[in-house]
């Protein structure tokens, strides 16, 4: 019984020396975390995040309201008015645009359906990510926050 | 209204407060360790096991019934939270099937792809399991070592499709993106270096005594057992059976690879340890191979925009990381399909759990429960 007893106390300290080495050895290593939310997360250019409505060279949307995206969503989250384009109130384009556009991120699952059915590429995503709010209903996100601002004259409101 | 007190019933004519009875308590469901929303209910003889009940189905969201109301297509993305430490192999396994209901095939290169996602799924998979596991069982260091790795890991799949845990990575028939630029690299890289870093992990746990005697003997499960049980993937391989679908019935590039199947011998916590430690090995021969052997050409296949399948029905099962996956889909013929059921490794290896706990301390029952590695979003669905 004796030696086998000693022979585990050596083996056990053996054990956990190594254990402490090795945790000596990687404190000091470089650090790998990132220091979110005091320095901006790194994502990488494929990153599927919040939604963005692109704007062509003119400053016109690229949506067209074809109601594409709408229908490829699995989750049946995008909400689409489509108008006409007069010849005075010139939105998109194409012929029609869409009015109202909504995406309700309560339900979005960031698939990526609507960015692939978009024959424009009006839809694409972003890298916005920091949805959290006390209030679902501002998970609605109506078209004048999705679209990404005018080329040139960057002075209004989103 | 004076209410008449309650009567207490008379303590049998010898007993003390000391004496104990079969005590019922319930574990979970807001239970760290039960990884999830795990109900089990113990019946106890002081600290022994007489017996569990699990009770399932606080996390469940109707998946299969979900599938009814999308289009095929439509329905890719939901897979992805079933398991959702292991979105790449579900989605693999969804698209297999229903590739295979319309009989078309994906091209190599999208099959080789595929395998080197699937592998470092499992291992990312699997290192979610061993942080948790060893922190169930006292040992903190190992969890941020893990995730390190993981994060690794991560990087490749958000750099490949855009996020990292519900990956959404494959398509019926192929893919939707090709490789991003420097993937190769990454990928070699990741490899090149975790080899080192399972060997660290076993540092901290393989010779050590706490971990040695929490995990040997603890929760056997015989062959035979296992068999019965009908448990597949490392629980299955550590009891003894030599059974991996990857082997067993080739899918994706698996038939141009090689690798081994490691198997255990007790069938206890220690083996199903060695065995995924092994199978993460394993899984950096494969990309490997994959990389070497990435051929040209195109990732998708020629499949129709509306997919209509023919009228019938499928069974196709891969080896995720827990186990056997399977998705058995009847078609009617329409753009939806008529059912799709779902074959979820975890649900069916926690039956085994009651087997395995019978007879030890409660503490052990985190121990078995961490080892079967569950994750509930697939026990539930
Ligand atoms: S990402 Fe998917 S769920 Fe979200 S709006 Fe687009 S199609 Fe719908
Ligand atoms: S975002 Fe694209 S797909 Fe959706 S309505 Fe506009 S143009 Fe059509």
């Amino acid at each position: 019984m004796e030696p086998s007893l000693l022979k585990q106390l050596v083996e056990s300290a053996g054990a956990i020396t190594d254990g402490f080495k090795l945790t000596l050895r990687t404190m000091l290593r470089p650090t790998v975390t990132e220091d979110y939310p005091d320095e901006a997360p790194h994502f990488t250019e494929r990153y599927r995040g919040l939604h963005v409505l692109q704007r062509d060279e003119q400053g016109l949307e690229k949506c067209v309201g074809c109601f594409l995206c709408s229908a490829a969503c699995p989750a049946n989250c995008i909400y689409i008015e489509a108008a006409d384009n007069t010849a005075e109130r010139r939105i998109s384009a194409g012929e029609r645009y869409a009015e109202v556009y909504n995406i309700d991120y309560n339900r979005c699952i960031f698939c990526g359906y609507c960015v692939e059915a978009c024959p424009t590429d009006a839809i694409t995503h972003g890298h916005g990510f920091e949805l959290a709010t006390y209030n679902i209903t501002d998970l609605i996100y109506r078209k004048e926050q999705l679209l990404a601002n005018p080329p040139a004259a960057d002075n209004s409101s989103q | 209204m004076a209410t008449t007190p309650p009567v207490i019933p008379p303590l049998a004519p010898n007993a003390t407060f000391l004496d104990t009875n079969e005590l019922i308590i319930n574990m979970g469901p807001q239970h760290p360790s039960t990884h999830g929303v795990l109900r089990v209910i113990l019946k106890l003889d002081g600290e022994r096991i007489l017996g569990t009940e699990c009770v399932i189905g606080y996390l469940h969201r109707g998946v299969e019934k979900i599938a009814e109301n999308r289009t095929y297509t439509q329905f890719a993305p939901y897979v992805d939270r079933m398991d959702y430490v292991a979105a790449v192999s579900n989605g693999l396994g969804y698209c297999e099937t229903i590739e295979k209901l319309l009989n078309v095939e994906a091209p190599p290169r999208a099959r080789f792809v595929r395998t080197i996602l699937t592998e470092l799924n499992r291992i990312s998979s699997h290192l979610l399991w061993l942080g948790t596991h060893a922190i169930d069982l006292g040992a903190i260091t190992p969890l941020f070592y893990c995730f390190r790795e993981r994060e690794e890991i991560l990087k490749i799949f958000e750099n490949y499709c855009g996020a990292r845990l519900t990956t959404h990575a494959f398509r019926i028939g192929g893919l939707q993106y090709e490789t991003y630029d420097g993937f190769d690299q990454q990928v070699r890289a990741f490899c090149n270096q975790f080899m080192e870093k399972i060997a660290e992990y076993e540092t901290l746990l393989t010779g050590n005594r706490i971990w040695l005697e929490r995990t040997k003997g603890v929760g056997i499960l015989t062959a035979a057992e296992a068999i019965d049980f009908s448990v597949t993937g490392p629980l299955l391989r550590a009891s003894g059976v030599k059974f991996d679908l990857r082997k067993a019935q080739p899918y994706a590039a698996y038939s141009e690879v090689d690798f081994d199947i490691p198997v255990g011998e007790n069938g206890d916590t220690f083996d199903r340890y060695v065995v995924r430690m092994e199978e993460m090995r394993q899984s950096i021969r494969i990309a490997r191979q994959c990389l070497d052997k990435l051929p040209e050409g195109p990732v998708m296949a020629k499949v129709p925009k509306i997919m209509k399948p023919p009228v019938g029905e499928v069974y196709h099962a891969i080896e995720a990381p827990k186990g056997e996956l399977g998705y058995h889909v009847v078609s009617d013929g329409s753009t939806q399909p008529y059912r799709i059921r779902v074959r979820p490794p975890s649900l069916i290896n926690l039956q085994a759990l009651d087997r395995m706990v019978r007879g030890l301390l409660v503490a052990d029952v985190v121990a078995v429960i961490g080892t079967i590695d569950i994750v509930l979003g697939e026990v539930d669905r």
